[in-house]
């Protein structure tokens, strides 16, 4: 379980969270939503240590790891696909897997594990990643953070730009993950995606939880959408 | 001479000015290309290498080949330690600010020069090849010397090649040179590949110094001209670019051999310095860089 508590961070003397407090339980998608600018994609580098948060607590199983240095986070089991997904452009598919599997010392049996969730991805192993479409990037940038076989998992708008079968296919794997135990923390913007996948909802606003409420049973048109996404 | 014997005795020269120009400016690059540091102390990383290998074979007893030898293994490694040392103490503290650590390696490159000065003095020193090899052409005997130290260029440039291509360490430092933040989102420990990147640059210009030092002599201010020609040589080729380093350095190498020979050293630096414009002016990005 990956707890927040009062987590206050920012950008130099900017500050953008505000007493944020998230808990994201094994075996659930917890969505958060909010505004550009409410401070989504800050908690989710906060929590990987990229940005440091100046107070408050964050801990996975009840390890604190908001001291921890960037590179250590990713080693206690979190994976991450960041926004724009953020691959080694240059470098093949095979390669992103191997830095992925490095993470935690993982070997052939995760990545064949991983390549089977994404066969698309078996066929074009030594073609170099910029050279692949938007959708196999983000299969890419998914499979590269499976590969740390994470407790928790954070994804940053992972269906941005996608075309719907894509978008499809990454929903399909998110949920099978949830059976596996994963802790999902999904930062989206799409509400469809986020009815269909999540477990629970948490809106930010000004960078803090407004509102946190369970996703089952709710529609397209709860009010939360229009007041704190301006859907 | 002939002509022809004339030209081929010119290349020769190039080719050994290329080698070793390669090998400094390809650590040059990597430090560029994975950092994002303009090392300005690179020249000065190969001076400590020479006087260092000066100290070494002085010092060393047997005959020659055995301090050179013990030389081209401890003073790369003592230079990288150096490097290594400078990278955690100051560069990393500056947050590999790009202006930032051009200043900090100009003042590094003071500091390394003084100290040479004051421990080393003024005086230039020779060191002694490890053998005396005399290849005799038709036309003319050459040093063997000199082709000994092409073909070790030669074979660490492929060591580096490798390394970065088909190791794990070369993964992580692409990896690194690609993204960093997202780099440390998968374990890499970018701070620690950072200094070894600063060590191995450093080292590659130690490793030159201690080839280049039995045909030139070990001197506190020599790190200007190759700090000089690096630039030149990674600015044609491209910034963090090893292939243009590589090509831009047989280029520069080469004519800088010849035109010295049959003009003058001076004419073969104002030349350079004329393409390096021309390269600034029409491809900014040097031949093989990426845009910007």
């Amino acid at each position: 379980m990956l707890q927040l508590q009062n987590v206050h961070a920012g950008y130099g003397n900017v500050q953008v969270l505000r007493a944020l407090s998230l808990t994201a339980k094994a075996g659930e998608v917890t969505c958060v939503m909010g505004r550009n600018g409410a401070g989504k994609s800050t908690m989710l580098r906060t929590i990987m240590g990229q940005i440091r948060a100046s107070a408050g607590s964050i801990t996975l199983n009840g390890t604190p790891i908001h001291g921890l240095p960037a590179h250590e986070v990713p080693r206690h089991g979190i994976g991450y696909v960041p926004q724009g997904r953020r691959l080694f452009s240059e470098l093949t598919v095979a390669q992103n897997i191997e830095i992925g599997l490095m993470t935690r010392k993982k070997g052939a049996a995760t990545r064949d594990h991983v390549l089977s969730l994404f066969p698309r991805l078996r066929e074009r192993l030594s073609q170099r990643a910029s050279t692949l479409s938007g959708g196999e990037q983000q299969m890419l940038a998914i499979a590269r953070a499976l590969c740390l076989e994470p407790a928790v998992l954070l994804l940053d708008e992972p269906t941005e730009g996608l075309q719907p079968s894509m978008i499809t296919l990454i929903r399909e794997t998110l949920l099978a993950l949830k059976s596996t135990g994963v802790a999902t923390v999904l930062v989206e913007q799409r509400v469809d995606a986020v009815l269909a996948m999540a477990d629970q909802i948490a809106f930010i606003t000004a960078g803090t939880v407004a509102e946190t409420i369970p996703a089952k049973g709710l529609s397209h048109t709860a009010s939360q959408f229009q007041k704190y996404v301006g859907i | 001479m002939d002509f022809g014997p004339y030209l081929l005795l010119a290349l020769m020269e190039g080719t050994v000015m290329a080698a070793v120009l390669a090998l400094t400016a390809v650590g040059l690059s990597l430090v560029f290309g994975v950092m994002r540091v303009v090392n300005v102390a690179h020249g000065e990383f190969l001076m400590l290498g020479a006087v260092l290998a000066w100290f070494v074979t002085h010092y060393v007893p047997g005959p020659p080949v055995v301090g050179f030898a013990v030389a081209l293994v401890v003073c790369p490694l003592i230079v990288g330690g150096i490097a290594a040392l400078s990278d955690t103490l100051i560069l990393k503290r500056l947050n590999y600010d790009p202006e930032a650590t051009i200043v900090a390696t100009i003042g590094l490159s003071y500091i390394f020069q003084q100290a040479a000065l004051s421990f080393y003095g003024p005086d230039a020193r020779p060191v002694e090849a490890p053998f005396n090899l005399r290849i005799q052409f038709p036309w003319f005997g050459y040093s063997g010397y000199k082709i000994a130290v092409v073909l070790a260029a030669i074979v660490i440039l492929l060591a580096i090649w490798l390394l970065m291509t088909r190791t794990r360490a070369g993964l992580i430092m692409r990896a690194t040179q690609l993204d960093r933040d997202t780099a440390r989102a998968f374990g890499i420990n970018v701070d620690r590949v950072y200094a070894a990147v600063f060590a191995l640059g450093a080292g590659l210009a130690a490793i030159a110094a201690v080839l280049i030092v039995p045909i030139q002599q070990a001197h506190y201010l020599m790190g200007h001209d190759p700090l000089l020609l690096s630039f030149i040589v990674v600015i044609i080729g491209g910034l963090g670019s090893l292939r243009g380093t590589l090509l831009a350095a047989v280029v520069i190498g080469l004519s800088d051999g010849v035109i010295s020979v049959f003009f003058s050293p001076t004419l073969a630096k104002i030349l350079a310095t004329l393409l390096v414009a021309m390269v600034l002016v029409f491809r900014p990005q040097g031949l093989f860089g990426a845009k910007p």
